[in-house]
């Protein structure tokens, strides 16, 4: 009786893991978004979040013109998958040309407080554009249990999401460390002025920074679309705020703080699901927050930095 | 002592004035009249954290819900047994009121202890998370309704009580930068270090300024609880927060006036621009709402009145 519970226990354990190490790696995804944008402006993109909703929006809106669901295969969840990044790029480059650049030497809260009005103005327009009631995203990939063990079942959608998030984490990490880019990136966040002192064109460096993590947030959206296919205009908020408390967790302005913390926070909200009560898995996250703030204000990864006078 | 009771007789006139207009003005106007003054409150109160002291708290509604469902709960259970004469009805407010100041307060100082130490995005992100958090708690309490709402409440909010709240507010806003209290709150606003570097106590005046303006925000959630007559977790969300930090941001950081009138502007804004829905057929209100704050911050960063007061606009620069 006590192996079959503990058996039992262990596999319930077991999925819950999987489960929390999948939605973890969406997590990390639009949590990389937050830590770049904050390592090379000091700003917390709030409106983050909402270009995860247009993502999602994008690939759905591509989906249904190419009729991807009668035929669901991954080439054309890598198409899907594309032009939501395309568009949600275009969108990162738009909001940071128009609200955030004009803004670059006025105090960080005005910043702030135009971030948080570009996140309501996404949210709003796309309700009214997009209409509020939320839609069904359509079966992109087929669905296939690929290993059935006792209760532990791991889907083809699963190892779909973990596998495009480990190669965009991968893809971006070399992109970071090891090209002229990524040094240009590194260096504009250390100092703005210093950067350009030594020719880095540092206002292209930022507008590329807001590319790159919009097209990730939109590859983010994709994957949760994949995992829990409805999209409303208002999805991007919790998503948006649960994988900033991850980048926060990991230490913001971190890559490698980011993806652990964003795989901390997915199987942690996984296991409050399975053991606690669902009505506080949106508590968790801010629980999490505090205590790092609190006993760890940098984060995991972070350094912390004294201020001098 | 005079100046005192001076202070207390306009008081006392203003609201009673306030209460004649209410009765004769339509119901309509009479009940955005009301929102714009609960507005008011919170914004007046969340002008001291974030304009005064310099801090930036994205929490506030949080504390306007533990002072709604306290008083709510206070008048509700505990004073029922005053309710049916006009005079028990008003006891019974205002002592559900005084319960929601003290307990918002008691939750300020529990959550601005530990977050006060923290600065600036820090700051602001620690509040929003304790605002998240007392909302899921109001929502997992079944004796107060949880999602279903808090309903029932005896609706005797006046409006002759709400705009001597209201006055009071600005008063006490008024005196308290004037005292060697707001002197010491303006030092730690222009330069933290430089003003612990003078002595004085930063943390013991940020915490202070924190919990009066929990407890204020806790008596606005009780006047609104009192005038609504129903409550619901929902409505002290990140968006209500996001709300008054726009009305403070948009009067101008630190002038009391210019959170009024931000306060009063952004009721009236989704109400005025209500015609303009049966032009286009979809409700633009909150896109016209979100774009106007990203211009205004383009455009005029300050705010409409910058730190200056209403009548300091018109005075002549003597420098």
């Amino acid at each position: 009786m006590a192996v079959k519970f503990e058996r039992f226990f262990m596999e319930g354990f077991l999925q819950l893991l999987l489960n929390g190490t999948a939605l973890g790696s969406i997590y990390a995804l639009i949590a990389l978004g937050y830590t770049m944008v904050y390592g090379i402006l000091r700003l917390i993109n709030f409106a983050h979040g909402d270009i995860v909703m247009i993502g999602a929006y994008a690939g759905l809106f591509t989906a249904l013109a190419l009729h991807t669901s009668d035929h669901p295969t991954l080439f054309g969840f890598l198409i899907v998958l594309a032009s939501a990044m395309l568009v949600s790029a275009l969108l990162g480059f738009l909001i940071e040309r128009l609200a955030y650049r004009p803004l670059r030497n006025v105090p960080r809260l005005n910043l702030l407080i135009t971030a948080v009005g570009v996140s309501l103005l996404l949210e709003n327009l796309g309700q009214v554009v997009f209409g509020a009631t939320p839609r069904v995203f359509p079966d992109i990939l087929p669905s296939i249990t690929l290993i059935q063990s006792g209760q532990i079942a791991v889907t083809n959608q699963q190892v779909t999401v973990f596998g495009t998030s480990l190669f965009l984490m991968f893809a971006l990490e070399w992109i970071v460390q090891k090209t002229k880019l990524g040094r240009a990136m590194r260096a504009v966040s250390h100092s703005h002025e210093t950067a350009s002192l030594v020719g880095i064109p540092t206002d292209t460096i930022i507008t590329i920074t807001f590319i790159i993590g919009s097209s990730l947030a939109a590859a983010a959206g994709i994957l949760v679309c994949i995992s829990y296919p409805r999209v409303d205009p208002l999805m991007g908020v919790m998503i948006g705020l649960k994988a900033f408390v991850a980048a926060v967790l990991g230490g913001i302005g971190s890559i490698r703080g980011a993806v652990v913390g964003g795989f901390l926070m997915g199987i942690s909200e996984a296991m409050v699901v399975g053991y606690g009560s669902s009505t506080y898995r949106d508590a968790l996250a801010f629980a999490i927050l505090i205590l790092i703030l609190i006993f760890k204000p940098a984060g995991l990864f972070g350094k912390y930095q004294p201020e001098k006078v | 002592m005079k100046s005192n009771l001076t202070s207390l007789c306009i008081l006392v006139g203003v609201s009673l004035a306030a209460q004649g207009l209410a009765m004769v003005m339509p119901d309509y106007f009479t009940q955005l009249f009301m929102y714009g003054c609960i507005n008011a409150i919170l914004a007046v109160s969340l002008n001291l954290v974030n304009g005064l002291s310099g801090q930036f708290s994205l929490g506030h509604a949080g504390f306007m819900g533990v002072g709604a469902y306290t008083a709510a709960s206070v008048n509700v259970f505990l004073l029922s047994s005053f309710h049916g004469t006009p005079v028990g009805d008003q006891t019974a407010l205002i002592l559900s009121l005084i319960a929601a100041a003290l307990v918002s307060a008691l939750a300020g100082y529990l959550v601005g202890l530990p977050s006060l130490r923290l600065k600036g995005d820090y700051l602001a992100i620690a509040t929003l998370g304790f605002g998240e958090i007392i909302r899921v708690i109001i929502l997992n309490i079944q004796k107060v309704g949880g999602a279903r709402g808090f309903i029932g409440i005896p609706p005797t909010t006046s409006a002759f009580l709400t705009v001597f709240v209201l006055a009071s507010c600005v008063l006490l806003t008024h005196r308290f930068v004037q005292s060697s209290h707001g002197r010491s709150l303006l030092a730690v606003r222009e330069n933290e270090i430089a003003a612990e570097s003078m002595g004085v106590n930063t943390t013991y005046f940020k915490v202070q300024t924190f919990v009066v303006s929990a407890g204020l925000a806790g008596v606005a959630g009780g006047l609104f609880a009192h005038y609504l007559s129903y409550i619901n977790p929902s409505s002290f969300d990140f968006m209500k927060s996001v709300e008054i930090v726009i009305m403070v941001v948009l009067g101008g950081m630190g002038s009391v006036s210019g959170s009024i009138l931000a306060a009063f502007l952004l009721t009236l804004l989704p109400e005025v621009l209500r015609p303009l829905q049966d032009i286009t057929h979809v409700d633009l209100r909150m896109v016209i709402y979100s774009l106007a704050l990203i211009l205004m911050m383009l455009l005029r960063p300050k705010g409409l009145f910058g730190r200056k007061e209403l009548w300091e606009l018109f005075k002549k620069k003597t420098t």
